[in-house]
């Protein structure tokens, strides 16, 4: 199986649903001539033409608005917002149109939408430029949210996102665009909704996502080396949730910890806290521990952002808690 | 076409096919048409103070030429969108009074299944694409269906309606230029009534007339009267004819006039009656009615058995409402994701 980077894996999903749909067209910022600020969309204009990859004005409500419409006429339309943080200026069209138009017109019109791109902070960029939306986009009926941590599922979940009837939100991570991993070639899906088990342990489980899921893995291995064993579940989908993996993991292991770059007020670890306290109130032996963003706007300075991000120095903390 | 601004470059290449004449039935089907629009609005408002319908109700009484003229000329399989004053819009795309109705009553037999409500009506079969809820916002929505005609070769058009209050968003001036750089076969039209909410056209807007944005965007602009509907139709036509044989696009200002207020629950304190008596004067259908009985299209005999006829299809439709079933609680769960075909499908239960 080949190894490629997770930029690479997103662009192999692009290019074979394309190739495979005529109704599957891609517009965003820059992802054309430029081949992608990211380079996700690289050689995609060379292969498709501009009819198929469309370089859009910097107007992401009229874009996004544009790519609903589409999607109600039948076509399939994958936008690029170059970080998930210009999505706030179509925040109107994401909830109101792509969002509620199907309930809206008794399921009269479907919108098979996928909005993708990068998000997540760590890079530098400041307060504008790294959030990590996936909460606020879950909140939203109707919204299936999509966060892949491997080369392997950001290929197979992103071929799926565009195969789904349904408006999706895609948040690639920043951080992860050159991390390299095999991929299988070819037709490869990852269903949408289900968790994925990356390491199997007994003494306690941890659930994260996106970039947090390589942290939490950092501290996994540290924590392995004293003889500690975690059960680390990425949940790739954040909506809809894969309780089901969760709650088998912890009804084995009775402690949980959750690992993700939301700040901590509604962030999507507070809903599997919450379940999970429901559901499985006599099984746990421990607290639900959370360790997230730290409640402020990300500083630009390094050191700053390094404390506000949920690190392998806190992820460690709370496990001792957790253990106590 | 005229452009109104001398920036505002027409295409050279635009021959204009001239609109046909209409035959006496066809003219009898347009007075028709504004007619149920008018008897269905009274009625609605009857139902509101009644308290049959709830929420926000808002009337097109006076705009009646704009819906019945616009969408008069266009093929049944061109796209149609509007905002929330869209009762008038469905009625004139041919969406079936009684949904209507029941729509706004809630129920299940509504035309969006009692879930979308006086703002939110949508018939996919009459290629209506609502009814939406947020000012401007169904107008990059209208881009994309224009998009979407020309992606897949359809030769067809979209008409995207807005009030005068909509020309201020972002999302609008978004559109105009995606639609003029990427020559979209979308006709925007303004529904100049001169009052956004309770805020006069002079308060709100700078720069007159309107069409004036097109400018910016090198894009064609008309204006039409609203109270004429054989204007409406003329003006219409030609920018249809432009988006059709050029896939050109065209902002069209209709200057208009709604005798209610903004909605069901706005007293109105921002203009005297005698302005709306004024007004009155000139009403759409009034005057098209006189002008059908001068060219001896008909009598007046005749159009007051319509009148007649189409009081009865609102109250028709009326009864069909208020006798309709409510939605079934579980149908709160229904419509909201479309059925996989292509994946696996993944729907745990609700979380409550």
């Amino acid at each position: 199986m080949p190894t490629i980077t997770y930029r690479e894996a997103l662009n192999q999903a692009l290019s074979e649903e394309m190739e495979r749909d005529d109704k599957v067209f891609l517009m965003g910022e820059e992802v054309a001539e430029y081949n992608g600020a990211y380079k996700v969309s690289q050689g995609l204009l060379e292969k498709f033409g501009p009819k198929r990859v469309i370089d859009s004005p910097i107007s992401e409500t009229g874009f996004t608005g544009l790519a609903i419409g589409a999607a109600m006429y039948g076509l399939r339309p994958v936008i690029e917002y170059m970080t998930w943080s210009f999505s706030l200026v179509a925040y109107d069209q994401i909830v109101n149109n792509a969002a509620q138009v199907r309930y809206m017109s008794g399921g009269q019109f479907s919108i098979p939408l996928v909005m993708r791109g990068s998000s997540g902070g760590g890079l530098q960029v400041g307060a504008t430029h790294s959030h990590t939306p996936e909460n606020w986009y879950a909140n939203v009926p109707a919204l299936t949210v999509i966060t892949p941590a491997f080369p392997d599922d950001a290929k197979g979940l992103l071929k799926s996102a565009i195969r789904s009837n349904n408006p999706v939100c895609f948040l690639e991570n920043e951080k992860l665009y050159g991390y390299k991993d095999e991929v299988p070639e070819g037709e490869y899906l990852t269903p949408i909704g289900k968790a994925r088990v990356v390491k199997s342990g007994g003494d306690f489980t941890i659930v994260s996502n996106s970039g947090s899921t390589h942290r939490a893995l950092n501290a996994v291995k540290t924590l392995e080396a004293q003889g500690i064993h975690a059960e680390l579940i990425d949940l790739r989908t954040i909506k809809p949730l894969d309780f089901d993996t969760i709650a088998e993991s912890v009804s084995r292991t009775n402690r949980l910890l959750i690992v993700e770059e939301n700040k901590p007020f509604a962030g999507w670890g507070a809903q599997v806290a919450y379940e999970v306290q429901k559901e499985l109130f006599d099984d746990l032996d421990a607290p639900v521990y959370r360790v997230t963003s730290l409640d402020v706007p990300q500083p630009y300075n390094g050191r700053l952002e390094q404390a506000v991000l949920p690190n392998e120095e806190r992820i460690l903390a709370a496990v001792k808690d957790l253990l106590a | 076409m005229r452009a109104a601004d001398p920036d505002v470059k027409n295409s050279k290449n635009h021959q204009s096919t001239r609109l046909p004449d209409l035959q006496p039935q066809e003219k009898i089907a347009l007075f028709r048409k504004m007619l149920l629009i008018r008897r269905f609005e009274e009625k609605a408002k009857q139902a509101f103070t009644q308290a049959k319908i709830k929420g926000f109700c808002h009337l097109y009484n006076g705009q009646e030429a704009v819906a019945v003229g616009t969408i008069s000329v266009l093929n049944d399989d061109d796209a149609v969108i509007t905002a929330y004053r869209d009762h008038g819009h469905a009625l004139a795309r041919g969406v079936d009074p009684n949904a209507c109705m029941a729509e706004l009553f809630g129920k299940i037999t509504g035309c969006s299944r009692g879930k979308g409500g006086s703002m939110h009506f949508f018939d996919a079969k009459k290629h209506f694409y609502g009814g939406h809820g947020i000012v401007g916002g169904q107008i990059p929505l209208g881009t994309g269906l224009a998009f979407a005609q020309k992606y897949l070769d359809t030769n067809r058009v979209t008409l995207a309606y807005m009030g005068d209050g909509a020309i201020n968003q972002g999302a609008v001036h978004e559109s105009m230029n995606l639609a003029a750089l990427w020559k979209l076969p979308i006709i925007y039209i303004i529904e100049n009534n001169e009052y956004s909410m309770g805020t006069t056209i002079a308060r709100s807007s700078a720069g007159d007339p309107l069409t004036k944005r097109a400018g910016a965007f090198d894009m064609a602009a008309i204006q039409a009267n609203g109270m004429d509907i054989d204007d409406v139709r003329a003006k219409t036509f030609e920018a249809v004819s432009l988006a059709r044989t050029e896939s050109q696009p065209t902002l069209m200002e209709i200057k208009t006039y709604r005798y209610f207020g903004h909605s069901m629950s706005d007293p109105g304190t921002y203009r005297k009656k005698d302005e709306i008596e004024q007004r009155k004067k000139s009403d759409p259908i009034e005057i098209y009615k006189a002008r059908l009985i001068e060219q001896k299209v008909t009598t007046a005999e005749n159009l007051e058995a319509l009148d007649a006829e189409v009081t009865a299809e609102a109250q028709a439709a009326y009864d069909f409402a208020e006798s309709s079933p409510e939605p079934e609680i579980e149908t709160v769960f229904e419509d909201i994701w479309a059925p996989e075909d292509q994946i696996f499908e993944f729907r745990p239960e609700p979380r409550r």
